[in-house]
């Protein structure tokens, strides 16, 4: 399943069962969502976007009895944030319709995308020896300087070097391939 | 205010949401409404004076069984439409299967009256009354489902009101059954059907107004 779905869900159960921190979270991440979501249909220096945020958030709130916790978090949200939406342009007489899109369009940008950008670069790792996976990783994600890398890894700096550099290459090469 | 604040406002003093919580208000709803359609037949129309032996009848029953059915397929209806994005999907097919069982019903006994007793039997002897007697028994139970859904979420506002309209104008004659004493299927077929049809009508014209948020 969609892993921001999967977190915002728990977050949303946690939120139905009293947990306040929970609930502060899950509405802080919509925040987000909301901002990015919005502001690509009003103009992202709309002035009455943050306004529109708050109005679904608060909407989020009062009516979270009417989701239903055997249903999917992301279509519920994505259905009040459209509602809101909707009526926001009803309001305005902006427009009267809202262009086709759908639930990815709130929930596709940002987090969606880099959570599935960890797992495809995570299961790419894994496919490589142990000592590429490990140079690349202490030192092109957690970015270690080549000396630490190889004082933490136990390997000297020049096996490093070339970890790194033929685990890039064999990555290049198979991400080649999966990309046509 | 700025957002931060306010989602640290609207999440102090966090009370538990029960899973039920949506359900139980329509059901609550649903009830105090036919309580109080209940009221208002029995002081403005009376039950009908031989029910004491109607509840032995076959017809009393079918009457029952169809506004009952109705507002119960009606209910899930509600609930569904009361939900972001909710439209009631298969739920419809239940409304429409115990509507058209009892199209069937009204049609097969129609077509084995004989032709010259068919208008008496389709119209009864109060046809003209019932269908005012049920729209306005049905105007408590709706106002209560309307109130229901208005702390709900309801996106797509004529189907919802068009929805809480169905159910309950269901229980209204649902109600209206314990004072009307007509007993062909034909007749209830078309007059009961037609006046929760009207209050679905009214509902559907009154959603966008009553149910905005």
């Amino acid at each position: 399943m969609n892993p921001v779905e999967i977190r915002l869900k728990s977050l949303m159960l946690r939120g139905l069962d009293g947990d306040a921190k929970a609930h502060s979270v899950l509405l802080d991440a919509l925040a987000r969502l909301l901002r990015g979501y919005y502001g690509r249909r009003l103009g992202a220096d709309a002035p009455d976007l943050e306004d529109l945020v708050q109005e679904t958030l608060i909407a989020v709130h009062t009516r979270r009895a009417s989701y239903d916790r055997a249903q999917p978090f992301t279509a519920w949200a994505y259905a009040v944030a459209r509602y809101k939406l909707i009526d926001h342009y009803r309001r305005r007489k902006l427009r009267a319709t809202l262009p086709l899109d759908d639930a990815d369009d709130l929930f596709y940008e940002g987090e969606a995308h880099a959570a599935m950008a960890a797992r495809d670069l995570n299961r790419m790792l894994g496919e490589l020896p142990a000592k590429q996976h490990q140079a690349i990783r202490y030192t092109r994600i957690e970015g270690l300087s080549v000396a630490e890398a190889a004082a933490r890894s136990g390997l000297s700096e020049a096996s490093v070097k070339v970890g790194v550099h033929r685990g890039l290459k064999t990555l290049m090469a198979r991400f080649r391939k999966d990309v046509p | 205010m700025r957002t931060e604040e306010l989602i640290q406002q609207l999440s102090q003093d966090l009370k538990p949401t029960p899973a039920g919580a949506a359900t139980g208000r329509l059901a609550v709803a649903f009830g105090a409404g036919a309580v109080l359609a209940l009221t208002g037949m029995l002081l403005l129309i009376g039950t009908r004076p031989d029910l004491a032996d109607a509840v032995r009848s076959g017809p009393f029953w079918m009457k029952a069984a169809y506004t009952a059915g109705l507002a119960a397929t009606g209910f899930v209806v509600v609930e569904r439409v009361s939900r972001p994005g909710g439209a009631g999907g298969k739920a419809w097919l239940l409304v429409a299967a115990v509507a058209a069982l009892a199209l069937l019903l009204g049609g097969i006994e129609l077509w084995s009256t004989a032709p010259t007793a068919r208008a008496e039997t389709w119209l009864g002897r109060s046809w003209d009354l019932c269908l005012p007697r049920i729209v306005g028994l049905s105007a408590p139970v709706f106002l209560a489902v309307i109130w229901a859904m208005r702390a709900l979420a309801p996106t797509r506002l004529h189907l919802a009101g068009f929805a809480a309209g169905i159910a309950a104008g269901a229980v209204g004659a649902t109600v209206y059954g314990l004072a009307c004493d007509e007993s062909a299927a034909a007749f209830m077929a078309t007059w009961y059907s037609l006046a929760i049809l009207a209050v679905g009508a009214i509902g559907a014209l009154l959603g966008p107004r009553l149910l905005r948020w």
